[in-house]
């Protein structure tokens, strides 16, 4: 068994609006295994992007972690008080985003905002952490990194602009870096070099990677382990090879359907009907039933568990219960799941 | 840059244009003969015809707006009807003042309301927060002269501070900070309001922005997020109102400097008026204007200066 | 982040917009406790202005010259003048007066800069820019220095002071239209609109008029506070209502001389001003906030 670096357990985070209580993340589970990287997948929505801000603890003023634990080697840091969690942001557990275009701060230079991590965690001085920050530019790969870290993220492309972000992320060899949508935003081929880059530097330093995103081409590419997200909740959990060979999770064969494959005898592309279902209006049962094309009356009443299969692949549907009430075989999107019980 | 600084000043030119023939035309758009309401009514009809003729009057229009924008251009504002002296020398001696207070006003506003607002955002949603907006919007709401009045019956006459009045100098203050305080107050009170909820709006809407969350995720202290990432970002679209505010308070001074017997181009306006004594209004209006115009240019510029970085994002 | 606000608007992706925004109006507006303050208290100024008058009987320009610079009391509720007129009855019979001048001379404003403001935005070009730069000359007045040219020209009056005050009002408002016109006409429909072959008349009022509403109502708000500073500040210095009318701004201006032994005299039109102004003020933010919650400038 791989050692465990981060686990996240039953993890719930709710919004608080004026509109009542949003539950943007309700019973989290997964765990990152020591220098591997596990994807986090999921429609926009999925709360995918909440549960990594969980993490960190880096929610919005409103949005509050209201149960689970998240043991980082063992301890619960939502247990922390903040400072120490000041000391496990951008050392131990770094973060990087979405928007490269705007989350960099616009008024300070390159190597500005990668020294202070360095000054803030390891004590340097100012000189030290520049010099340092021309390293790590180098690291990234960034041309004429002595030029760079003086300029101002206005003078720097997108793509740039995220090789800066990783590199003011690796800045501590942290144990864990979660990227948070990282290549969205960017061209193709600039996503594929941000992507290689990702990867080799985990390899080199020995992290682990939270990877979240919406792309299932991006997942096959670099994560070991999968866990899919639907509205607020894990749906299914695997490796990646299982996940990708045998998807059990009817939301799961959808998205994998609607995706399109050039190496797979595809017909054609199978979408899934329906939306995403308003954080305000939760079904109270299975939350995907209402766009599932094998839910019965029991998954519109009630949710299900994840089960596990033994070997540490877990699916949240009632057809892999000996409560299933629907038929033996059951078709999915075109894809036939052999019920249990 | 280079290019935007030479069009937006270039843009100040039909602007100036048209200030001046606004200012100029004031004294045809007077209903009646001019010149007679200068005199007043029981003037004879020589002095009128004299006045007529001093003042052009009887020239087509396009000459005389010919005429009078070649002397002003030379510094010439034409002569007071009721003094004779040059307009330029009635002003000059006044302008300083004007400005001095202005000045001061600015300071304290920009002083006063940078650290409300700041105080304010930092801490929103406390009562510090809604005391100080709910200051902000009382200053906002006060009438400055009436506030002036209230300061001189508390201060000048309460505290014993009057007999300092007594000893103004020409140009009607200036000599202790006793003088200059409360005049300051009157007049910046309106602008503190404004540029502490700007100020707070701007924190605000930096504080959410995705680079302060980058900041955190370093794991920064909220205070260098706030006072070094939040803040700088948020000072800048502040620097516009401060512009605006001295604006206002070049206009504001003409009723601070009447409730306080400051000999500043204000009170100098306000008496002009009341002796109808146009040619005085005429330059005392343009020159604040020309003024104005030019604070609000630099202030566009160094807004643009400082808002490059941000700007091509 | 960006899941949040799409987790949020999800609900509301299947109505209108717009008609969502009037939908939430009531219920941001209710829940702005010192907007509601605010509208209430400009209801009663209103209520005063019109029903006042009838109630307080007293003449407010009786003097009475062996009661005169009494401080308030029983018998006059917010004291007496110099000349002894009853300062309560003078504040109610100015109330609607200083409304007046307010509501007008923003409707003057309003209306002419809303003109020029859509004309200027909708048409763009040269027409836009020859009316911003009218606008920016107006704007280049530092503070209430226009009003008080205009008013030196045309006269000490109330009718002059409204005019004065009206035209002292227009760019904001051209300023704030052109912007939101701007916008309404990049829609794609208004393109289709003209497609079809709809006037431009028939557009500005049945298209873009509607959807800058919001913006002027809010600036119109606002502006009726700052009408009304400036008004008392044109009466103050003798440039606007003469006396003996009961105007605020002008009661000051003649409680000036009696400061020291009578504060009251200048005191109480103070605070009445001051009431009106911020009642405005706290209303107009409301509606800001109800009617545009993006907007917080």
């Amino acid at each position: 068994m791989e050692e465990t670096i981060l686990d996240v357990r039953g993890l719930r985070t709710s919004f608080f609006t004026d509109e009542g209580e949003v539950k943007a993340v309700d019973g989290v589970s997964f765990s990152v295994p020591k220098g591997k990287t596990i994807g986090i997948v999921g429609e926009s929505g999925s709360g995918k992007s909440i549960t990594s801000l969980s993490i960190l603890r880096l929610l919005a003023e409103n949005g509050k972690v209201v149960d689970g634990e998240v043991l980082f080697k063992g301890e619960n840091i939502l247990d922390y008080s903040e400072k120490q969690m000041r000391g496990l942001r951008g050392n131990k557990i770094s973060m990087i985003f979405q928007e490269p275009m705007t989350s960099l701060n616009p008024v300070f230079t390159v190597g500005q905002q990668i020294s202070e991590s360095l000054t803030t965690h390891q004590g340097m001085n100012k000189k030290q952490a520049m010099a340092k920050s021309v390293d790590l530019l180098k690291l990234v790969g960034i041309p004429s990194p002595e030029k760079r870290v003086t300029q101002y993220p206005y003078e720097l492309s997108g793509g740039m602009r995220q090789r800066v972000m990783i590199a003011m992320a690796l800045a501590c060899n942290p144990e864990i870096l979660v990227a948070d949508e990282p290549t969205t935003a960017l061209d193709v081929t600039i996503q594929a070099q941000i992507l290689g880059l990702i990867k080799d530097l985990q390899n080199r330093l020995g992290m682990s990677v939270i990877f979240i995103t919406h792309d299932l081409g991006v997942v096959a590419e670099t994560c070991d382990y999968v866990a899919v997200m639907y509205a607020g909740q894990v749906v299914e959990y695997s490796d990646v090879r299982t996940l990708f060979r045998r998807p059990r999770h009817p939301y799961t064969i959808g998205l994998l359907k609607s995706l399109p494959r050039p190496d797979a005898d595809q017909e054609k592309l199978v979408p899934i009907h329906g939306m995403v279902p308003s954080p305000f209006k939760m079904p109270t049962g299975c939350r995907f039933a209402p766009r599932c094309p094998a839910a019965t009356d029991l998954c519109r009443e009630k949710l299900p568990d994840l089960f596990d299969d033994g070997e540490g692949n877990q699916v949240r549907c009632w057809i892999y219960d000996e409560e299933w009430p629907g038929p033996k075989e059951v078709d999915v999107f075109g894809e036939e799941r052999i019920a249990k019980g | 840059m280079l290019k935007y600084i030479i069009r937006r000043v270039l843009q100040t030119i039909p602007v100036l244009i048209g200030v001046s023939i606004l200012v100029f035309s004031l004294m045809h758009l007077i209903p009646g003969n001019p010149a007679q309401i200068i005199a007043g009514e029981g003037a004879s009809e020589q002095t009128v015809r004299q006045i007529e003729e001093r003042l052009g009057l009887n020239d087509p229009i396009h000459i005389q707006y010919f005429n009078y924008m070649s002397g002003v251009l030379q510094g010439d504002l034409g002569n007071s009807v009721r003094s004779g002296r040059a307009v330029s020398d009635e002003i000059g001696a006044r302008f300083w003042v004007t400005v001095e207070l202005s000045f001061y006003a600015t300071i304290l506003a920009v002083f006063i309301g940078l650290m409300a607002g700041i105080i304010s955002a930092v801490r929103r949603y406390t009562v510090a927060d809604t005391a100080i907006m709910v200051i902000a919007l009382f200053g906002l709401s006060m009438p400055n002269f009436w506030l002036g009045l209230v300061l001189i019956d508390w201060f000048a006459v309460g505290a014993g501070w009057l007999p300092e009045w007594a000893k103004l100098r020409p140009s009607g203050w200036g000599d202790s900070w006793r003088q200059v305080i409360l005049p300051v107050i009157t007049l910046g009170t309106g602008g503190a309001a404004i540029i502490a909820r700007m100020t707070r709006s701007s924190m605000l809407e930096v504080i959410n922005q995705d680079y302060i969350r980058t900041a955190r995720a370093k794991g920064l202290t909220d205070r260098i997020v706030t006072y070094r990432h939040a803040l700088k970002n948020a000072l800048i679209p502040v620097v516009t109102v401060v512009g605006l505010e001295f604006g206002g308070f070049l206009g504001g001074a003409v009723l601070t400097e009447t409730i306080f017997a400051i000999n500043g181009m204000g009170r100098l306006t306000v008496q002009a008026i009341t002796q109808r004594d146009f040619p005085i209004v005429q330059g005392a209006v343009l020159v604040l204007s020309v003024l104005f115009v030019f604070v609000n240019l630099i202030v566009d510029i160094s807004y643009k200066l400082l808002n490059k970085r941000i700007d091509l994002n | 982040m960006s899941e949040q606000t799409a987790g949020a608007s999800k609900s509301e992706r299947a109505y209108n917009p717009r008609l969502e925004l009037y939908k939430g109006f009531w219920k941001r507006f209710k829940k702005n406790k010192s907007a509601l303050v605010g509208g209430i208290v400009v209801l009663f100024f209103i209520f005063l202005a019109i029903f006042g008058p009838m109630l307080v009987s007293t003449d407010p320009n009786a003097t009475d010259i062996t009661n005169k610079l009494q401080p308030p009391s029983a018998e006059n509720w917010f004291g007496t003048d110099n000349y002894g007129r009853d300062i309560f009855s003078r504040i109610i019979h100015g109330t609607g007066l200083t409304l007046i001048v307010g509501f007008v001379s923003v409707m003057i404003g309003g209306i002419i800069g809303v003109l020029f403001g859509i004309v200027a935005g909708y048409y763009g070009g040269r027409i836009d820019t020859i009316i911003m730069r009218i606008m920016d000359i107006l704007l280049a007045f530092p503070g209430i220095l226009l009003a008080l040219a205009i008013v030196s020209v045309l006269g000490g009056s109330i009718q002059n002071m409204i005019i004065a005050i009206g035209i002292f009002s227009i760019p904001a408002f051209a300023r704030i239209v052109r912007g939101s016109t701007l916008s309404v006409r990049r829609l794609e429909y208004i393109d289709a609109m003209r497609a079809l072959g709809a006037s431009d008349f028939r557009i500005i009022f049945k298209h873009v008029l509607p959807n800058v509403l919001s913006p002027i109502i809010v600036q119109a708000t606002l502006r009726i506070a700052t009408a009304v500073l400036t008004a008392a500040g044109l009466s103050f210095l003798g440039l606007g209502a003469q006396p003996p009318t009961p105007e605020w701004g002008a009661m000051l201006s003649a409680g000036r001389s009696y400061m020291a032994e009578s504060p009251h005299m200048i005191l109480i039109p103070g605070i009445a001003i001051v009431l009106v102004v911020l009642a405005f003020n706290i209303f107009g933010d409301g509606l800001r906030d109800a009617l545009d919650p993006k907007a917080n400038k």
